[in-house]
């Protein structure tokens, strides 16, 4: 067949293609797509065999890409999926991957405790870790004989903390996630020394004796805070672990499989220290409440996030 | 040498096709983007000021928008402004899936988290160190998120209407001959024409034209090729 002949017949077919892809995504006018976009790539395959000019092949070509990004886009159905993702696909995605989230706990926990054990016995094992100042900082921080730690904060301190703890720790669990992928080694460094760091500065406290203080103030951001923490490096640890590990894939596409996971998990973990930073500036430094109440209601909170990640969405299948 | 060109097999059996920027422009684009991003953090630190003149509440609003532009100023321009961050834009790159289809939320946020390990340990070594290594100028984030970072636009031929004069050649052409006439159609400004006369001698015989009209002929034929039909 002749180019010109070729172009007569199907040159209706092509600006038909070319009206679709300016339709919305969602439109109903998008039913014939598909089925256009097939004839297209044979009408594509047909010119190049026949060696009909540049200009048309370039111009079925472009055709060709901007359909196969319409068809093959991926739609947001973010809205849709939130719901399920929070009661199903978040706590299926942490049990799913329950060894790498058992392995950062213990990485991140057990320092964390041990530590904490340490410092509260012993005086000086603190400067080991911390300068003077830093010390002297955080003393401060919790000193019983001020009324709201450190002086008297208002809303506008309380907004500035929220702030500091949303830059600071979803910092530090982006870190521990993202050094995952370097063979597990990134993970393992946070996780070990934000561990430490928090059980050490926790033992010490403990050891100079500002316990009304700074234990009802952790205990109840305490829960989302550090098993989000936890979160983020088990994630790390997977992608690194695909590379180490990958059974019968090769490297790249392990970590790429891996990534899935990981990343659902990251979404939670945000979440989860979204909501520690909101409790941590508005709730546990309010010097109003008793101790009492938020020594339950964190107890609650940490039953409640554990509850959460074991059992919800057990009975539904996984999407 | 790096061969910077990509394809990729669509489920239709068609190839589409690609080239890779390299890590020179990204670069180029990054040092863009961190300039951008400085600016307006100092921007924002001048309206915290502002805002916040003898309180706190500035303070953490500027400290909440300094992560916000610390973590996701590539991802939200990525996402939201088909892969291109301003300091792509500008150098004509963008994100991509790779398999070609348009750069999807989970996987440009897998890859702007990475940047933390790509940033190690200093001035994004290990991105420059997978970059080179992976054959596909994919830094760590890209290799996790399957996501590559490829030019715009590639040399596109300019369609001539179709009412220009032109002749249809006499046999079918293979893509390197089509480009040859194409581009001694294009290029009949810059040669000679003696030199125009010289080459048509060179394959007059083969495509059976007249001897003195060859050049009309080629660069007739070469209309054709980019879409011209003549008179109808």
């Amino acid at each position: 067949m002749k180019q010109q002949d070729f172009e007569l017949r199907h040159e209706r077919s092509w600006q038909a293609l070319e009206q679709d892809l300016l339709q919305k995504d969602n439109s109903d006018e998008l039913i014939q797509l598909p089925e256009r976009y097939h004839s297209l790539c044979q009408q594509l395959a047909l010119a190049k065999q026949r060696r009909y000019s540049a200009a048309l092949i370039q111009r079925l070509n472009s055709l060709v890409i901007q359909s196969h990004n319409k068809l093959y886009r991926d739609l947001p159905r973010a809205r849709a999926n939130f719901l399920y993702y929070l009661v199903a696909g978040f706590p299926q995605a942490v049990r799913r991957n329950r060894a790498y989230v058992g392995a950062a706990c213990a990485l991140f926990f057990a320092p964390g405790l041990l530590f904490f054990i340490l410092c509260w016995f012993d005086d000086s094992l603190i400067y080991s870790l911390m300068s003077y100042e830093q010390v002297k900082d955080f003393e401060a921080m919790y000193e019983p004989g001020n009324q709201a730690f450190g002086r008297e904060r208002q809303s506008d301190t309380d907004f500035a903390m929220f702030g500091f703890y949303i830059k600071n720790n979803i910092g530090i669990s982006f870190q521990c996630f993202a050094g995952g992928i370097l063979f597990c080694i990134g993970s393992i460094f946070f996780l070990l020394y934000n561990g430490l760091f928090i059980g050490a500065a926790a033992g010490h406290i403990a050891h100079i004796g500002y316990n009304e203080t700074f234990f009802p103030f952790v205990v109840g951001h305490g829960s989302f805070e550090l098993i989000a923490i936890a979160l983020a490096g088990a994630a790390g640890l997977k992608l690194g672990w695909a590379l180490l590990s990958p059974g019968q894939l090769g490297r790249i596409s392990a970590l790429r499989l891996a990534s899935k996971d990981a990343i659902t998990i990251i979404y939670g973990s945000t979440v989860m220290l979204l909501i520690a930073a909101f409790i941590e500036a508005f709730w546990s430094s309010s010097s109003s409440l008793a101790n009492e109440v938020k020594y339950s209601v964190g107890g609650l909170l940490w039953f409640l996030v554990i509850y959460y990640l074991a059992t919800a969405g057990r009975h539904l299948a996984p999407r | 040498m790096f061969d910077i060109s990509y394809s990729h097999e669509t489920p239709e059996g068609v190839d589409l096709e690609v080239e890779l920027a390299g890590p020179f422009v990204r670069c180029l684009a990054f040092a863009l983007d961190f300039l951008l991003r400085a600016f307006i953090v100092c921007l924002m630190l001048v309206v915290a000021l502002i805002i916040g003149y003898g309180n706190q509440f500035g303070w953490g609003l500027f400290l909440l928008f300094l992560f916000l532009i610390e973590w996701f100023y590539p991802l939200l321009f990525e996402f939201f402004r088909g892969g291109q961050t301003p300091g792509k834009k500008a150098m004509g790159i963008y994100v991509i899936n790779d398999d070609l289809s348009p750069l999807s939320f989970s996987a440009t946020l897998t890859r702007n988290l990475l940047r933390a390990a790509d940033f190690l340990p200093l001035a994004y070594g290990f991105a420059f160190l997978s970059i080179v290594v992976s054959g596909r100028f994919q830094r760590l984030g890209d290799l996790a998120a399957g996501t590559l970072v490829v030019h715009k636009h590639q040399q596109q031929l300019e369609s001539l209407p179709a009412n220009t004069e032109a002749l249809a050649p006499p046999a079918q052409l293979n893509s390197d001959e089509q480009l040859s006439l194409i581009e001694f159609y294009l290029r009949q400004q810059q040669l000679s024409p003696q030199r125009q006369q010289e080459l048509a001698q060179l394959i007059a015989p083969a495509l059976n034209l007249s001897h003195s009209d060859a050049v009309r002929e080629l660069h007739l034929m070469g209309a054709w090729l980019l879409g011209a039909r003549g008179q109808q």
